[in-house]
């Protein structure tokens, strides 16, 4: 993990091998070639001629630059920002300059070297002054604002119903109380601790089974959790408190409105170079719109979009009365670039 | 004499801890617990046979909540007092403050225990009205008594209600009950399932097929079609625009 940071804020450059940024870099600069085509062109169809004939020579050398910043990322997170900045800028004017001397020997009129290299400059300096507000914007405060405000959503419901069975086991079965508190405690401590930008999975699934000894105590036969965690990658890292609040909801929505018994499954693996995680429940139509369904979801799509940007991706679907959630993120053992500030 | 106590709550730790506590306030309050049940309709089942005279009655039930189960309860000649158990609601917490009902909030202590008991004791049991004013929500099911039982109305099977006057009619696709409750509150309550089509009838909105001319009556233009029963019933000059317009939404 990276260095601890006390400031709960410092700029950082955006994780250029993530798919969200390479997109944007893409879309950006190619935009900007529009706007400057057209506004030299008298006319529309002059415009997208220009356009054509700038791309010969811009969309190589954007694509250049991208992998050369994708591959220079490891050695770019390590850096200071503004070294960082720095290095971001010579790779691109390098490149730059390197495209310039390459096809000045192609026919036409080619922009010379100065000018090229301003350009290339200008656009550097545009995106990552964008990446940079983007950051802000997202920044670890805020992500930590919205961590709380999904651990302070754990239902006084369940704790209080939780507290009566273990004023129940007391007497009946003081061992099993014992261990009801110890699992309860253990729960309040994760829900309660500062918020951390990662755990490893192996945390987060702990975290799943205490909860579920809880519930299972106090439904009985009326809860049955199917545990599919054989292929889980137990290192992967993800944002705490993701997977916890679905079960929450899979068992609050699809078990405790229910008269018979109802079965969840829990299932992670790993498939590639991705983590899947799959929660299902029995659907029970009305419950599964209820608000505070759609609240938990809402919270973990944000948190996983500020932490995974377009490489994590959540579903949810109804077949054959069965209510399915699915999660699925980048297998990620070391924390990503755009997530290494705040709190270690 | 002990008191005739019994619990309904759909965890079986929960009732349990009831019993523990009970037998702690034994020699405050003499109990016997003559039944147990985990949700509203299977208490609704057992609770008149058994000679309950309190009811321990959790909120949060599937099925059937608490609310509902005593609203049905209510319509028993020798109907149990009822103490409502939650273990956090807000919004029933307030309803019963505001209309004076009995509750307890889990985990629940013996002596406020044994409090609510002398006190069910002493008062009568709710009544509907005042019950029907704390529930949050339409019953799933409205409900007849007889003989001692009560048989419950699933209230999506009614295709329509129709004043009669000292009684409702409740008409389903397989028979009819007679039911003592207000047209006026029943219109109220099921306001977003049920559409007055008259002074003294209401049609479940998912019922109606559609609207046939009513020939020679000046005072109903039209007759509603349902789906389930022969009856075609007349729409008042009055209703008309509104019904109308209601069905047109219907997707």
């Amino acid at each position: 993990m990276p260095s601890i940071r006390q400031n709960a804020h410092s700029d950082v450059l955006p994780d250029f091998r993530n798919l969200g940024v390479i997109a944007r870099v893409l879309l950006g600069v190619n935009l900007a070639a529009i706007a400057a085509a057209l506004l030299l062109a008298r006319d529309l169809a002059q415009g997208a001629d220009y356009f054509v004939q700038s791309a010969s020579v811009l969309e190589p050398l954007l694509l250049a630059c991208v992998l050369a910043l994708a591959a220079a990322s490891p050695l770019l997170g390590r850096l200071a920002y503004w070294q960082g900045c720095a290095v971001v800028l010579a790779i691109v004017l390098a490149l730059t300059a390197a495209a310039q001397v390459a096809t000045s020997a192609l026919p036409g009129t080619q922009p010379d070297l100065a000018r090229m290299l301003a350009m290339g400059a200008l656009a550097s300096a545009a995106l990552l002054g964008y990446f940079r507000l983007l950051a802000k914007a997202y920044s670890p405060a805020l992500t930590e604002a919205r961590l709380q405000a999904l651990q302070a959503r754990i239902r006084p419901h369940f704790l209080f119903n939780s507290l009566n069975m273990v004023l129940s086991l007391i007497r009946r079965d003081p061992k099993r109380a014992e261990r009801a508190l110890e699992d309860l405690s253990d729960l309040f401590r994760t829900l309660m601790s500062e918020p951390r930008q990662f755990v490893p999975l192996a945390e987060e699934i702990s975290l799943l089974q205490r909860y579920a000894e809880l519930e299972q105590l106090r439904l009985g036969d009326r809860l049955r959790i199917v545990w599919q965690l054989d292929a889980a990658p137990l290192d992967a890292l993800l944002p705490p408190l993701v997977l916890q609040p679905l079960l929450e909801n899979a068992v609050h929505h699809g078990v405790e409105p229910g008269t018979g018994p109802g079965t969840v499954l829990v299932r992670i693996e790993r498939r590639g170079e991705r983590v899947l995680a799959r929660i299902e429940n029995p659907y029970i139509e009305e419950q599964q719109r209820r608000a505070g369904n759609r609240m938990a979801l809402d919270n973990i799509r944000e948190r996983l979009l500020l932490f995974f940007d377009a490489e994590a991706r959540i579903r949810t679907s109804t077949a054959d009365s069965v209510y399915r959630v699915e999660i699925e993120i980048p297998y990620r053992i070391e924390a990503p670039a755009s997530a290494r500030t705040g709190a270690a | 004499m002990s008191l005739r106590v019994f619990i309904v709550d759909d965890e079986e730790p929960a009732r349990s801890r009831l019993k523990e506590l009970l037998g702690d306030i034994a020699a405050e309050v003499a109990t016997s617990v003559v039944g147990e049940a985990q949700h509203g309709v299977e208490a609704l089942e057992r609770v008149p046979a058994s000679g309950a005279q309190v009811l321990l009655a959790d909120i949060q039930m599937p099925g059937m909540g608490g609310l509902e189960l005593a609203q049905h309860l209510a319509g028993l000649e020798a109907a149990p007092a009822v103490i409502f158990v939650t273990a956090h609601d807000r919004h029933a917490v307030e309803a019963f403050e505001l209309n004076a009902i009995d509750y307890l909030l889990k985990p629940v202590r013996a002596s406020r225990l044994a409090a609510a008991l002398r006190k069910a004791m002493a008062s009568a049991a709710p009544g509907r009205e005042q019950l029907a004013r704390a529930a949050q929500e339409p019953r799933e099911y409205l409900s007849v008594v007889e003989r001692n039982r009560i048989v419950l109305l699933p209230v999506r099977d009614i295709v329509f209600l129709r004043a009669e006057q000292k009684y409702v009619t409740v008409r389903t696709a397989a028979r009819e009950h007679l039911i003592e409750e207000p047209l006026v509150a029943l219109e109220r309550e099921f306001a977003g399932r049920l559409v007055r089509i008259h002074r003294n009838c209401l049609v479940a909105r998912a019922a109606i097929l559609g609207f046939e001319r009513n020939p020679g009556d000046d005072e109903a233009q039209w007759l509603v079609v349902l789906a389930g029963v022969p009856d075609k019933l007349p729409v008042s000059r009055r209703q008309w625009p509104a019904v109308r317009e209601l069905v047109a939404e219907k997707p």
